[in-house]
């Protein structure tokens, strides 16, 4: 099973995404993706990603990132792209013609995953591929301009929900993936954070070694979206984990593990205020939904510690 | 980076050489600051190797020696997350000069 990665050791391995993609600077997603593939680096790993920031910037022209076969595939299918190659894997398994074990791994987006990609990462999952979908979630369609997506926050300004004299940001709360996930009642769903690194390598490890469908969701901060300072990714992230509005747990086999538990609950606004798109919620007319924002918080938190006691 | 006639291209939409991103110096995006190491602060943590998110943390035989100026982009993350040793920070932010 998935042993305590050590940076020591993993720092020794060759990192599979290469430099001089076009990222952003300061971007989380290729932080992410660049963890990920140091967690799963025991094995071959083949990858999909949908449209996205990721795969847009990773894959220019005749150029790309990536030290692995990786498939771009459109924006609403990876996990059906992935679903196809890894069967093709188990037929040449069977017929003799390959004998490796090879791990396959989605990277994808909130917008090519809680919206455009649903339906087929639904499919993929129920249907019970032997693959891990990894969604990077920086809340809302940023490679395109930061339109709301079903994974933006409450209040959160974006240029198809402006903060305004109109509307407050974002009128609606967020869809909870992670949730709907281990609904599919999969062999693993997790939420992670790149903050908190060895939690999220212990999750992406623990992941590829089992069978079955798997499903990590990880809070992936954006600075452009997100209209925070540039250097502030890591610890934006930490904030969204401290305030327990991105709370780490894993559902193994059906069973609800909280695997960080803050010692203190920050309240909120310390994750709200270093963002430009929630700049607005702190006038006066726009303070109750920073208050909804915190009771949306605390009940879920409640629930989520609530659903753990139940198998400890 | 050389342009390449069409009918040098594999057949198909498929790129042979992994990684090849590297041809592409991203250094140059760097407008205001460089990370700058200073190696007494270091406490070797790596922290830094792992949270840079374009490779550009030099590491050899396990130990952070200095950046890959070709391709940071001087992002600041890696300052930022540094905890260095006795509250000082092993990685400055420090103007570009160019
Ligand atoms: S400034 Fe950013 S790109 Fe440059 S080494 Fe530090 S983390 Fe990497
Ligand atoms: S984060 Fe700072 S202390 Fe840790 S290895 Fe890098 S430079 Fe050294």
């Amino acid at each position: 099973m998935a042993a305590e990665l050590q940076l020591k050791e993993l720092a020794q391995r060759k990192v599979l995404l290469a430099p001089g993609h076009r990222l952003c600077a300061g971007c989380g997603a290729p932080i992410v993706a660049k963890m990920v593939l140091l967690a799963a680096s025991d094995y071959p790993v083949v990858a999909a990603s949908p449209t996205g920031c990721l795969e847009v910037s990773t894959c220019i022209s005749d150029y790309t990132a990536w030290e692995i076969p990786w498939i771009h595939s459109a924006f609403e299918n990876a996990a059906a792209t992935l679903a196809g190659v890894e069967t093709m894997y188990r037929a040449l398994k069977k017929k003799g013609k390959i004998d490796k074990e090879i791990k396959f791994i989605a990277i994808a987006g909130d917008g090519g995953t809680y919206d455009i990609g649903i339906q087929s990462l639904s499919g993929a999952m129920e249907r019970g591929h032997d693959l891990l979908y990894v969604c990077y979630d920086n809340g809302a369609y940023m490679n395109t301009g930061i339109q709301r997506s079903g994974a933006t926050p409450l209040g959160a300004d974006t240029t198809t929900s402006p903060a305004g004299s109109v509307i407050p940001g974002k009128t609606q709360r967020r869809k909870d993936l992670t949730k709907i996930m281990a609904a599919h009642n999969i062999t693993y769903t997790a939420q992670a954070s790149p903050s908190h690194w060895s939690d999220l390598l212990k999750k992406v490890s623990k992941a590829v070694s089992m069978k079955g469908p798997k499903f990590i969701n990880v809070i992936t901060p954006c600075h452009r979206g997100w209209r925070a300072r540039v250097e502030d990714t890591i610890l934006l992230a930490r904030l969204a984990v401290q305030t327990c509005y991105w709370p780490l747990y894993e559902v193994e086999n059906g069973i609800t593990r909280v695997t960080y538990k803050p010692r203190e609950k920050k309240p909120i606004e310390e994750f709200l205020k270093l963002q430009g798109r929630f700049k607005h919620l702190f006038a006066p007319e726009n303070e109750w939904i920073i208050k909804q924002f915190q009771e949306d918080i605390d009940r879920e938190w409640e629930r989520l510690l609530k659903e753990e006691s139940l198998y400890a | 980076m050389s342009a390449r006639g069409y009918s040098e291209l594999p057949v198909g939409p498929v790129i042979l050489d992994a990684g090849n991103s590297r041809l592409l110096k991203t250094g140059a995006w760097r407008t205001i600051n460089r990370p700058v190491f200073k190696e007494e602060n270091c406490s070797q943590c790596l922290l830094c190797w792992l949270f840079c998110p374009d490779m550009a943390v030099r590491v050899e035989d396990g130990k952070v020696v200095g950046f890959d100026y070709e391709y940071c982009k001087g992002c600041g993350v890696c300052a930022q997350e540094c905890p260095g040793k006795k509250g000082q920070k092993a990685i400055a932010m420090e103007e570009e000069k160019k």
